[in-house]
C-alpha cells in the first residue's frame, strides 16, 4: 500500500511550492508498507541529505521513532557517506534500514552495512532497467570475507575471494564462486535457473540452494577439496569433488 | 602526544567487555599510564561497579553533553591510581541521549591530557554500539570460545569492515583449557580460524575475575591470578611490546593459527 501522507509535507505541490526553500523539493517523501520512503531528485548528495535532514528536523514528531528507506537513484555512494546519512538520521531517532539504488556500488556498500536494498515497492520501471543493464554473464566481484549477518544479493553470478561465514547470505540469479571456505548459506539460481552451480574451495556450508533445491547441510572435512555442487539427473542437489579436465 | 582511544566491544553481552575495560585500564595505569575510562552502556551502567567507584559518582556523562556539568566535574579518580579516571554512564537515561559526534567531541577533549582512552559498550549492534565506536583508533573484539558468542564477534567484526573502522583486535576471554582437551570447548585455533582478525590476548577463566569485580577491584591487581597476568600482557601489547602467549596447555594447532593470520596481513 503506497499513500501520500499528506500533500502539504510533500513539496512541488501547487502553491505551496512558491514558499518553500528551493532545497526541500530535492526529497519526496511517502509512506510505503514498511515506513517511510524518501526519494531523491538529481543533485549533489550534500544537497540531498541536507534536504532530507531539514524535511525531518522541521517535523521532529511525525518521524520520531520511524523506518526510513533512501531511493537514491544512481548515485555512487561510498561507506562513509552512508554512515555518516546513518548516523544523523539515528540522532533524530529516524532508523535507516533500506537503500535502493542502482548503482551497483552502493547497493554493495548497503548490503556490507546490513541495510536491506530492496523494499516491497520499488519504483518498478526503473528497476527493471537496471536490471536489464546485468546481462546473465554480469559477475559481481567481492574480495573480502562474508561474514555474519551480511546478504550480498546479486541478479549476475558472483565470485568471491575470501569466505562465506556461518550466519551470511550469499544470492545469485546465477552462479556462485568462491575462493575460500563456504560455511554459510549459498543460493545460485535464485530465480529457477536449475543448471546454476555453486563451487569453493571447501564447501562445509550450513545450507546450500539451487534453484528451489535444497541440500542438508554439509559435514566440514579433515583434508578440504575443491567442490562444485549442482542438481544431478535425478533432480537432486548435489557436491562433488573438483576434478580438473 | 594524544591518546588512543580504545573500544571494547562484542556484539553478544555478558562475555567480559567491563571486566576487559576495567582490568586494562587498570593495567595500563599499573604501567603508569593516564588513562580515562568511558562507559558507554547507557542506562545498564556497571564499569563504575566493576572499578569500585560507585559511591563516588556525582555526574555522568549524560550530564556532560547536556551541559549540566564540565567534563572536568564527571571525571572520578581512581582510589589507587591517581593518573587514571572514570566517566560514568548514566543510569537513568536511555541510549538516545548520547550520539557518536557527542562521544567524538568528548574523546578530543580529552586526548591532549591522556595516553589512553578506553570505551566500554553495550550489547548490541545498535546506537550505543555506534557510539561507543565513532571515535575508536582501536576496536578491541572480546568473544567466549562458544558458537553464538563467535557469530556475533564475526557480526561486528564485519560491521566495522565495511564502516572502514580500522583491523580490529581479538581478546578471547574464558577459554577452559580442561574443557577445550575434552573436545567440550571451542578451541582457540577455532575461533581465530573464523574470524580471521589478529589476537590480542586470551584470557582464560578464573573465579578471581568474579571475585575482583565484586570486590571492586580488578584481578590484574591479584598478581597471582592467570587472568590477571592474561589482562596485564594485553595491556602491553596495546602499548607496542612484543610479549609471548601465555601457555594454557593448547594442542600445538594454535601457533600454526596464528602464524597463519600473521602471514595473511
Ligand atoms: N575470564 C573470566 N573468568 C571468569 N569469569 C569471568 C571472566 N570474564 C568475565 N567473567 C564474568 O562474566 C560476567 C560477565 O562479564 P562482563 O564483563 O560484565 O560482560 P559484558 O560487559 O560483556 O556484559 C561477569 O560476572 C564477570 O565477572
Ligand atoms: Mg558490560
Amino acid at each position: 500500500m503506497v499513500g501520500h501522507i499528506s500533500s502539504g509535507i510533500i513539496p512541488g505541490n501547487g502553491v505551496t511550492d512558491q514558499l518553500m526553500e528551493p532545497t526541500t523539493s530535492i526529497v519526496q517523501i511517502k509512506g510505503i508498507r514498511d515506513g517511510l520512503l524518501a526519494t531523491f531528485s538529481e543533485a549533489p548528495w550534500e544537497d540531498q541529505q541536507s534536504a532530507l535532514l531539514s524535511q525531518i528536523d522541521d517535523r521532529p514528531t511525525f518521524f520520531q521513532g520511524a523506518r526510513l528507506a533512501i531511493d537514491i537513484g544512481t548515485q555512487a555512494l561510498k561507506v562513509n557517506d552512508l554512515v555518516d546519512l546513518r548516523d544523523r538520521l539515528s540522532e533524530r531517532n529516524v532508523s535507516l534500514w533500506a537503500v535502493v539504488s542502482e548503482s551497483p556500488l552502493t547497493e554493495q556498500t548497503s548490503q556490507l552495512l546490513g541495510l536491506a536494498t530492496r523494499i516491497s515497492k520499488p519504483r518498478p520501471e526503473e528497476q527493471r532497467h537496471f536490471i536489464d543493464t546485468i546481462s546473465n554473464d554480469t559477475a559481481l566481484f567481492i574480495a573480502k570475507t562474508i561474514r555474519s549477518g551480511a546478504r550480498i544479493e546479486y541478479p549476475g553470478h558472483i565470485l568471491i575471494v575470501g569466505d562465506v561465514n556461518p550466519g551470511a547470505e550469499v544470492v545469485a540469479e546465477g552462479n556462485v564462486i568462491v575462493w575460500g571456505r563456504v560455511r554459510g548459506m549459498i543460493h545460485a539460481g535464485s530465480k529457477g535457473d536449475r543448471s546454476a552451480f555453486i563451487c569453493a574451495l571447501d564447501l562445509s556450508a550450513n545450507q546450500l540452494r539451487i534453484a528451489d533445491e535444497v541440500s542438508a547441510a554439509l559435514k566440514p572435512h579433515k583434508d578440504p577439496r575443491p567442490e562444485i555442487a549442482s542438481i544431478n539427473s535425478e533432480g537432486r542437489l548435489q557436491a562433488e569433488v573438483w576434478h580438473a579436465g | 602526544m594524544t591518546a588512543q582511544v580504545i573500544t571494547v566491544t562484542s556484539g553478544k553481552g555478558g562475555v567480559g567487555k567491563t571486566t576487559a575495560v576495567a582490568n586494562l585500564a587498570t593495567a595500563l595505569a599499573m604501567d603508569g599510564k593516564r588513562v580515562v575510562c568511558i562507559d558507554g552502556d547507557i542506562g545498564l551502567r556497571n564499569l563504575d561497579v566493576v572499578m569500585g567507584l560507585e559511591n563516588r559518582i556525582v555526574y555522568d556523562i549524560v550530564d556532560v553533553i547536556e551541559g549540566r556539568c564540565k567534563l572536568k566535574q564527571a571525571m572520578i579518580r581512581d582510589k589507587h591510581y591517581p593518573e587514571m579516571y572514570l566517566i560514568p554512564a548514566a543510569q537513568t537515561r536511555d541510549k538516545n541521549a548520547v550520539s557518536p559526534s557527542d562521544m567524538v567531541r568528548i574523546c578530543k577533549d580529552l586526548r591532549p591530557d591522556s595516553d589512553f582512552i578506553i570505551i566500554d559498550s553495550p550489547a548490541g549492534i545498535e546506537r550505543g554500539f555506534r557510539n561507543a565506536i565513532a571515535a575508536a583508533d582501536r576496536v578491541l573484539v572480546v568473544t567466549n570460545p562458544e558458537v553464538s558468542a563467535v557469530r556475533d564477534a564475526d557480526r561486528v567484526v564485519g560491521i566495522l569492515e565495511a564502516e572502514e573502522k580500522g583491523n580490529p583486535l581479538l581478546i578471547l576471554n574464558r577459554l577452559n583449557p580442561a574443557m577445550v582437551k575434552n573436545n567440550e570447548m571451542l578451541s582457540a585455533e577455532d575461533v581465530l580460524d573464523l574470524l580471521g582478525i589478529q589476537l590480542v590476548g586470551i584470557v582464560p577463566e578464573d573465579e578471581n575475575v568474579i571475585i575482583g569485580s565484586n570486590r571492586g577491584a580488578p584481578v590484574v591487581n591479584d598478581a597471582k591470578s592467570r587472568a590477571g597476568q592474561a589482562f596485564r600482557n594485553i595491556a602491553k601489547r596495546l602499548q607496542g611490546q612484543e610479549v609471548p602467549f601465555m601457555d594454557f596447555a593448547q594442542q600445538g594447532g594454535l601457533w600454526g593459527a596464528i602464524q597463519r593470520l600473521t602471514g595473511r596481513k
